[in-house]
């Protein structure tokens, strides 16, 4: 038995194709996903995102242990009201899962992926120190709204926060009443994600609705993140690789070299070793799609597999992220794609900003 | 529900065939394939002059989801292919029967359009895929 979201009924009413993603009853699409994923880059549509966890962290130490918990230093939020994308470690530097941390007034949020949400919570219980606790929100819901006119579409059901948001700063969120409005995304696109009561989700669904922002499926949000260069956690990134082999180098606090996380040692050693293996962006230079799974090739031999693949609607090319060898340091490589050898490139990521190629 | 024209002929691999006044056979992917499919966003075209057997490869539709192979539904060579299709893949989605027709034929045996199914049988095929 798949679970449902509380906007199960919008999607059916919007026309989706519903599809089992990690045991939740998901939207795929409403029509046409390549459609949707335009709208998104040029004008502006929602995503229900509500099968993704959200746990509320509270205690007096809970700053301290999430400064341990994670390997993105949660110090780095001064004050309430912003945020914090990290990866979660194993000892070994593995990746457990990637979320975003949100620093509330005397309080902290984990938004955290419904695919790891058992492994999750099972991890940070076992974790627990001191007055920490964990509580989990399943009477909320999230909906994700995307796109260059997300703000001016959205103005009136924002409201009286509706300028607020829109002074927001990447990362930034505020709260007013029972809504949550965080400006970040998994597009690339500017947009906020609002999250709030379940109970009160439909009623926010249709209002966006109403303000022309379309609905778009999981499909549309897998191109948009990848365009964007955004890592699928369970694909890109997953226990058997370290931040550093998944392009995330970046999400790692070095300093204050003081702070002790989990899975420090291991990446610190890792870094003095040298890393074996790079995430990295890839795009076919004839016409086709990669995908997952396919093997890349370098002077005859295998240097790595694809970790994502699509059809890039923006380029209208096949593009990817891969995980090669990092003593490959060519830039033009070669994919095996049903047997047959195409050449692939290099591409520095993001493959898309802002509605525009990179 | 899929729209099955009662005029075609189908192979259980999703194709359509129709028999012009010509004596050429035109295929395609039906309706109920595109909507499976999804999105068609590449089409890898047989090429002109070969000479192909039924139920063997002809050519691949790649969608936002997967890769499809196209098997060619009666025995020919091929006289010829729907190259829009390559700048417009969308094609096969909006007008599967029409403008999104794949290749033509020129039937070695006309014989064996009377082996594949008539509508009725393909909507048992597609019916039973939905479930």
């Amino acid at each position: 038995m798949t679970e449902r979201t509380a906007l199960y009924a919008e999607h059916l009413a919007a026309g989706a194709k519903m599809v089992d993603f990690h045991g939740w009853d998901m939207p795929l699409h409403y029509g046409s996903q390549v459609e949707e994923h335009h709208v998104v880059r040029k004008v502006a549509g929602m995503f229900d995102v509500s099968h993704m966890t959200v746990v509320d962290i509270d205690g007096s130490e809970a700053g301290d242990w999430l400064r341990w918990l994670l390997a993105n230093d949660v110090a780095k939020l001064e004050r309430p009201g912003r945020a914090l994308y990290s990866a979660m470690l194993n000892d070994e530097g593995g990746t457990l899962d990637d979320l975003i941390v949100y620093r509330r007034d005397g309080s902290w949020r984990l938004v955290v992926n419904s695919a790891t949400r058992e492994a999750d919570l099972a991890w940070m219980g076992s974790k627990l120190r001191g007055d920490v606790t964990l509580t989990e929100r399943p009477d909320l819901a999230m909906i994700a709204v995307q796109g260059p006119a997300a703000f001016l579409r959205a103005a009136a059901w924002l409201g009286d926060t509706a300028e607020a948001v829109q002074g927001l700063k990447p990362f930034g969120f505020l709260e007013h009443g029972d809504r949550f409005i965080a400006r970040t995304g998994y597009t690339g696109e500017d947009g906020f994600e609002v999250i709030l009561p379940a109970k009160a989700a439909a009623v926010a669904w249709q209002a966006l609705l109403a303000a022309d922002i379309a609905p778009a499926g999981l499909g549309a949000r897998d191109t948009l993140r990848l365009e964007a260069g955004l890592n699928l956690y369970g694909q890109d990134m997953d226990e058997t690789a370290t931040p550093l082999e998944s392009n995330l180098a970046w999400t790692v606090a070095w300093k204050p070299a003081e702070r002790d996380f989990i899975g420090r040692g291991a990446l610190t050693q890792q870094r003095e070793r040298g890393v074996p293996r790079w995430l990295v962006g890839v795009k076919l230079e004839v016409r086709g799609v990669l995908r997952r799974g396919q093997q890349l090739y370098y002077d005859g031999r295998m240097v790595g597999e694809l970790t994502s693949g699509a059809f890039s609607p923006t380029l209208g090319a096949g593009i990817g992220l891969a995980r090669i060898a990092a003593d490959v340091d060519a830039a033009e490589l070669e994919v095996d794609m049903r047997g047959k050898a195409l050449p692939v490139s290099r591409v520095k990521l993001p493959f898309v900003r802002r509605g525009e190629r990179v | 529900m899929s729209n099955i024209p009662a005029e075609l002929r189908y192979a259980a691999t999703h194709e359509w065939a129709r028999l012009e006044e010509d004596g050429t056979v035109t295929v395609g992917i039906t309706d109920h394939a595109q909507g499976a499919l999804g999105d068609v966003v590449f089409v890898e075209l047989p090429e002109l002059d070969i000479d192909i057997q039924a139920g063997t490869e002809a050519g691949v539709v790649e969608s936002v989801k997967a890769a499809s192979d196209i098997y060619a539904p009666v025995s020919g060579t091929v006289i010829a292919v729907n190259e829009a299709l390559e700048e417009a893949p969308e094609t096969i989605n909006e007008d599967p029967y029409g403008s999104g027709w794949f290749f033509k034929l020129r039937p070695s045996d006309t014989a064996e359009l009377e082996e594949l199914l008539d509508s009725e049988g393909y909507g048992e095929v597609a019916e039973k895929e939905s479930h």
